[in-house]
């Protein structure tokens, strides 16, 4: 017991004593989760709009005010032919053009029936499908206008709600994933050149020829950076609480219990790379650009993992963000208790079972 | 000088039993694998009904919305907490609530409402999945209306007002096509932002790096031969990027392949600069390898990757000017969709060339050879 200590005193200090790289360390995850919960969003706003309408009159002025009003279009341009749609889209100067009929009051007034058509760019084939839908809405809000008085009896309100996020915030979306994202990196790059230093350095063979067990020196390999990532996660959770304004909606301490767990399985995995590799080079390359991916495709923080295919949707198990994030939506965003993350906690439990089992029986071959 | 420079600087990285691996493996792996992943297109929802009328119309709206390949029925419930129930097991992701008496009110002409309660814990899906629901909601509407409505005399009708939609450049609304340049720019931004960050760093650990400090290697031919392996690398990079587009998904370039080159030789300049810089100031391996991860991240999640720029607030929007990688980005897209033409994009064309020089500039200015 006492070797350990002294052992993980000794990581310590070889964290303590890099000021820089320690501040590195706390200091990323605070930018990061400020700019992120602040910026991203999946809902489109704002979205440039160019009219053409051959007949300027009330009423396409009418419906070019009430889509400037909404928060979803911003009326930038006016053009005057069919021609100039595609320098339009070419130029990103607008992503829908709605195009009038001509004498397009006079029409309506007279035959009854006046025709609008609306021409998205679907680079962007999601916002394009969202913003098609808001301008049809608007422009039917222009049509219920039009009848005034006379209520379409036989009208179907669909009255719609937004489960757990009525105002569809970003931050709500986002904070789970960029948390588990942020974590799983930073920890696995942290643990991810520990040992892997040592071979570089030269000082492993010391190690390796001390009475320490194996499993001491990766427990106290991991000690540090424990409280480091535990740090981090703090800050994390204050920054989204107070500065975010994203609630934790279900019990605290189940998000703590799954948080540290998931610190630990992904401190793991840093020293797995640690021990597989051997220069810092490939041990850095393999965890920071290594990882990234994944985690940020097959985790569920951005693309949702029922829509994978099959095969990605097996990978993506192996993935430990995968269960974290669904975990810290579950509780933080639905507010579900500790049994609605039970699956997730054993699967975190079980992987770090594996990881650390598998860095051990690498380690000691090692030694041999 | 600079010819034995850029042998030295190919050697070193030929010779890594690490990295020529990995510039050949990483764009395939990425490409090959992770389209299939970076999908919204969003299809087989599921839906709890909760039917409260048991009506001919409410099961006709029911059919309606499971038959279109939108939607999958999961379940019907008795009571909305039962149908939350199923949200809360993730075995639901919409709740369509037909009132009592729906038929009746409607027969009656006097307007009926149904609720529509969305999953919005992923807010695209959620707001996508509303989208869908509530179209479908509006054509049974629509046909209601046609049953029922009597035949107005001529002239009385209220006027109404046609709308059709027509989706350019991607008609069929195939979000791989939008994905894979966007992943193109991911890996040749990662490859060319990481490596040349630990570059420098690297032989200032290994000790390497004195040598060069007491030759008569001037800055800029130093900073230069660092930057041409790169600058080269990103060329195989994004080559192999268009063939896998082009044998695995079927995607070509709307416009010239020229024009993505030219971008990408100054984009590649740009960010590897940045690397160079990063690894000039660092001291330790790690530090450089946090730092450059630090502005990576930042860069692909703000670079409108995965979420509209439009949608930012307006400081974010200054932000995303200042990130190359989103000029980059919205480059590519442009051309393999769009097909645009460098004057079209002479903005962005620009802005990467001041990134490149400030960058690079920075880079040579901040590499000192005393330590």
């Amino acid at each position: 017991m006492k070797q350990l200590m002294s052992f993980i005193r000794k990581e310590f200090y070889h964290i303590l004593r890099d000021r820089t790289t320690m501040l590195i360390l706390l200091g990323i995850p605070i930018v990061q989760i400020i700019l992120f919960g602040f910026a991203l969003t999946t809902e489109v706003k704002n979205t440039e709009v160019a009219v053409l309408a051959p007949t300027n009159d009330e009423a396409t002025q009418r419906i070019i005010d009430k889509l400037n009003a909404s928060a979803y279009f911003d009326v930038v341009t006016q053009i005057h032919n069919t021609n100039e749609i595609q320098p339009i889209f070419r130029d990103a100067k607008a992503k829908l053009v709605v195009v009038f009929d001509d004498h397009f009051a006079e029409k309506l007034r007279h035959n009854g029936k006046a025709h609008i058509q609306l021409i998205a760019d679907a680079t962007d084939p999601n916002a394009a499908t969202s913003f098609t839908f808001y301008a049809t809405n608007i422009i039917a809000g222009y049509q219920q206008e039009l009848m005034g008085e006379t209520k379409n009896p036989y009208q179907i309100t669909p009255e719609v709600k937004m489960l757990y996020n009525p105002q569809m915030i970003g931050a709500f979306n986002f904070v789970p994933g960029v948390l588990g994202m942020i974590l799983i990196l930073i920890c696995a790059m942290m643990t991810s050149i520990a040992i892997v230093r040592e071979k570089e350095k030269g000082t492993m063979e010391i190690l390796l020829v001390s009475p320490m067990k194996p499993i001491y020196t990766i427990l106290s390999k991991i000690t540090p950076y424990f409280v480091l990532s535990c740090v981090n996660f703090a800050t994390i959770m204050l920054l989204s609480v107070f500065v975010l304004k994203v609630p934790i909606a279900g019990s605290f301490m189940s998000l703590v219990v799954v948080s540290l767990l998931y610190i630990f399985v992904s401190l793991a995995l840093g020293l797995l790379i640690s021990t597989i590799t051997t220069t810092q080079i490939a041990a850095m390359l393999f965890s920071g650009m290594g990882l990234m991916i994944p985690v940020m495709l097959l985790s569920g923080m951005i693309f949702p993992i029922e829509n994978m295919p099959m095969p990605l949707q097996i990978f993506s198990s192996i993935v430990p963000a995968r269960w974290y994030i669904a975990a810290v939506k579950a509780v933080m965003i639905q507010g579900l208790g500790f049994s609605a993350i039970l699956k997730e906690m054993g699967i975190l439990a079980l992987m770090s079972t594996v990881l650390i089992g598998i860095s051990l029986k690498l380690f000691k071959v090692r030694l041999e | 000088m600079i010819k034995y420079l850029l042998k030295k600087e190919f050697k070193q990285i030929l010779r890594n039993p690490f990295l020529p691996r990995m510039i050949i493996m990483f764009p395939f792996m990425v490409l090959m694998v992770f389209p299939w992943a970076a999908s919204y297109e969003i299809k087989n929802l599921n839906l709890s009904v909760i039917d409260n009328d048991h009506s001919s119309f409410s099961r006709e709206l029911t059919q309606k919305v499971i038959s279109s390949k939108y939607f999958r029925l999961t379940d019907v419930s008795n009571d909305y907490k039962q149908a939350l129930k199923s949200i809360e097991k993730r075995e639901a992701d919409l709740i369509l609530e037909i009132p009592a008496h729906f038929e009746k009110d409607l027969v009656n002409r006097q307007g009926a409402k149904v609720m529509v309660s969305a999953n919005a814990v992923n807010g695209m899906k959620g707001g996508i999945g509303m989208t869908y629901l509530v179209s479908i909601v509006n054509d049974f509407n629509a046909g209601i209306i046609q049953d029922l409505m009597p035949v107005a005399p001529v002239g009385s009708s209220v006027p109404t007002v046609e709308i059709d939609s027509r989706y350019r450049f991607n008609q069929h609304l195939n979000y791989r096509v939008f994905m894979v340049p966007a992943l193109m720019v991911m890996i040749l931004t990662l490859l060319c932002g990481f490596l040349p960050a630990v570059s420098i760093v690297f032989e200032k650990e290994l000790g390497t790096m004195e040598q060069i400090n007491v030759s008569p290697v001037p800055k800029t031919t130093f900073i230069l031969a660092k930057l041409i392996p790169f600058w080269l690398i990103g060329f195989i990079v994004i080559s192999i990027g268009f063939i896998i587009a082009w044998v695995v998904y079927g995607l070509v370039p709307a416009g010239l392949f020229s024009t993505i080159y030219l971008f990408a030789a100054i984009y590649i300049l740009a960010i590897s600069g940045l690397g160079l810089v990063i690894s000039n100031y660092a001291s330790t391996l790690q530090q450089a390898m946090f730092i450059v991860f630090f502005f990576m991240l930042v860069f692909i999640m703000m670079s409108g990757l995965y979420t509209p720029i439009d949608s930012m607030p307006e400081w974010g929007k200054w932000f995303a000017a200042f990130n190359p990688l989103k000029h980059f980005m919205s480059v590519m897209r442009s051309v393999y969709l769009k097909g645009s033409n460098p004057i079209q994009l002479s903005k962005d064309l620009f802005a990467l060339i001041g990134f490149a020089i400030f960058f690079n500039s920075w880079a040579v200015l901040s590499y000192r050879k005393k330590n």
